[in-house]
């Protein structure tokens, strides 16, 4: 009964989303979204330019346009396969389907979620904490009779591209960060409580956060120094008190590996933890995982500059060096704890650096981005050796152990290195004019408090909602398998397949 | 009739069979299989979970023989298999009651 409950829950709201799909666009609206330069893509619909000036309407740049097309596409693969190889290699091999399916099956339900109602409540107009629904199932972002297409801003003046683009590339980090969850509970949970699970934290913990620290009315509003107040006053929350989150350190990482811990203790050990053999059955597959998650994040990172510019070009950059100096770090780390550095190692090296230089990308210089490729390495080979005993959680892929302590690392250091004294960009000072806060007038202690404001909320929101999340998965359908299902594989249970004959 | 079993190193297959070979021995069974013996395992490492692996890996040969052939047989697989070192396995004999070839029917020593 309490399954039925649940499942037509779900099904109603997918129902009534689909059906009320509209396309409709308001009469000759050129809403221009921009995001945050520093801070990670955010946007607002801004006045139309038939306002005060008489601004010729904005064209999207086609370089920029394919570009930020090209890295949605990036960011994709490293969903499927790249996030669900690594993962499934990690497993046993009676349970490679059943973390597939989580991944590639949540990934596809919060698309559909995000074009139904998740893209609205992220990017438009609303309170500090969360968007409004002027963009409830996409409504005007195109114009099918007219055949025109709104515009989101970038982080230039002047400069735009579709807004559907735009969303297309928002949907794919929603549904990563919320795949990246599966895999602290991998091998025990129930797959519809997955589904049930990941529509509430997307909708009440995902949305919001991206909405706090991501949502700016964009540059094209800043035009005078008499709206500056008023332009901030409409951003989210987190955005507002000046925090720098590239491509998603709080809003992807963060927010995810403490949904994962909280998920580790409510649903519990796998049994035989501890005592049993629980090695992966395929590093092969999760070097190959691993590798497209690289590739791919370059999409991720550069992406976020919004623009194929010299922002994205540095993003780029710092994605590569960042990434190798914490292959580095973590397999000398290893060499010296235990003798040999392994390829587990590497890999997870490799996926630590990704995450630390995530909300770095564009805003600190290639020294920097180094620096914290090294840092991430060595912290996140403590975060799943030492930080995982002391927690004492079965966090089975180690997705606090990286995401949340890369996350934690890569955001404070995010304050430390866009310092211009330590070969940072800096960030905009005044939007008006787009200047960048110059090297004296800028406070690495200042902004390092503002990156661990921004994490703590991030933290404390992240733990609440999947702490609610997960109580009512539990008292509707149910967290965990049997036992005789877990023991037996999930892939059989959940599923009715074998990965792999013989 | 015997039915010779011996455990022995995987990479020693070939000269065993070798030698069963120039003995005159035409068929075996080969299968793989794990064990331990006076030989350590190993320890591996993922991230921090550490596993002692005791098992490791071996090779077992059966192979049915005449009760006159079973004694060059030992030494044959002896000498193919044998490296010096811990872990070079051991050998088996069981007394075989009866053996049928299924081709043809027959049965007993015809059916060696």
């Amino acid at each position: 009964m309490k399954k039925l409950f649940a499942s037509l829950a779900l099904g109603l709201t997918l129902c009534f989303g689909s059906a009320a799909f509209a396309q409709t666009a308001p009469a000759a609206d050129a809403k221009v979204e921009a995001k945050a330069e520093a801070a990670a893509p955010a946007t607002a619909p801004a006045a139309a330019p038939a306002a005060a000036e008489a601004a010729p309407a904005l064209v999207p740049n086609k370089g920029d346009t394919a570009w930020m097309m090209v890295s949605t596409i990036l960011v994709i693969m490293m969903v499927v396969p790249g996030l669900a190889l690594f993962y499934g290699g990690l497993v046993r091999s009676k349970n490679m389907l059943s973390v597939l399916m989580q991944v590639m099956v949540t990934f596809s339900l919060v698309t559909v979620l995000w074009f139904i109602y998740g893209y609205s409540l992220a990017f438009t107009e609303g309170n500090a904490y969360i968007g409004g629904l002027d963009r409830l199932f996409m409504n005007g972002i195109w114009d099918n009779a007219a055949g025109t297409f709104a515009n989101a801003a970038t982080f230039s003046k002047g400069v735009v591209i579709p807004e559907i683009t735009f969303a297309g590339f928002q949907a794919t980090f929603a549904g990563i960060t919320c795949a990246l969850i599966v895999g602290a509970f991998a091998e025990r949970i129930k797959f519809s409580a997955v589904l049930i699970f990941m529509t509430l934290w997307f909708t009440f913990s995902y949305l919001p956060i991206a909405h706090m620290v991501w949502f700016w009315m964009g540059p094209d509003a800043y035009t005078a120094k008499e709206v500056v107040d008023e332009m901030n006053g409409k951003a989210g929350m987190i955005w507002q008190w000046g925090a720098l989150d590239f491509a998603g350190g709080t809003v992807v990482h963060i927010n995810a590996a403490v949904a994962g811990l909280v998920g580790a203790f409510m649903i519990g050990k796998r049994i035989g933890y501890g005592r049993e053999a629980m090695t992966p059955h395929s590093l092969t597959l999760t070097m190959v995982g691993a590798s497209l998650l690289w590739v791919g994040w370059f999409g991720f990172n550069a992406g976020s500059a919004l623009e194929a510019n010299g922002f994205a070009a540095l993003a780029f950059v710092n994605t590569l060096l960042a990434t190798a100096a914490a292959v580095l770090a973590w397999c000398v780390g290893e060499a010296l704890m235990r003798g040999k550095a392994s390829m587990l190692g590497a890999a997870s090296g490799a996926v630590a650096g990704l995450v630390a230089i995530t909300p770095a990308a564009g805003n600190v210089g290639i020294g920097g981005g180094l620096v914290i490729g090294i840092v991430a390495g060595f912290a996140c080979l403590w975060g799943v050796n030492g930080l995982k005993k002391m927690l004492g959680a079965d966090d089975t892929l180690d997705v606090f152990g990286v995401h949340g302590v890369g996350g934690v690392v890569g955001a404070l250091l995010t304050g430390v290195f866009n310092s211009p004294a330590l070969g940072g960009p800096g960030f905009v000072a005044d939007w008006t004019t787009a200047t960048m806060v110059t090297a004296a007038d800028y406070s690495i202690a200042a902004q390092v408090w503002t990156q661990a404001k921004a994490v703590l909320v991030t933290i404390v929101w992240s733990g609440v909602v999947s702490l609610v999340a997960f109580k009512l998965v539990d008292l509707t359908v149910g967290l965990r398998v049997s036992e005789e299902a877990e023991r037996e594989g999930l892939d059989i249970t959940s599923h009715g397949e074998t990965a792999y004959h013989g | 009739m015997k039915l010779v079993t011996a455990i022995i190193k995987p990479f020693k297959l070939d000269e065993v069979r070798e030698a069963l070979s120039a003995i005159g021995v035409q068929g075996i069974t080969v299968t793989e299989v794990k064990g331990f013996g006076r030989q350590k395992g190993h320890t591996e490492l993922y991230r921090g979970a550490e596993y002692v692996v005791d098992f490791l890996p071996k090779v077992k040969i059966e192979a049915a023989v005449s009760t006159d052939q079973f004694e060059r047989v030992i030494e044959a697989i002896e000498a193919g298999a044998r490296t010096g070192k811990i872990g070079d396995g051991k050998v088996f004999v069981y007394d075989l009651e009866q053996v049928v070839r299924i081709r043809t029917g027959e049965t007993g020593a015809e059916a060696l």
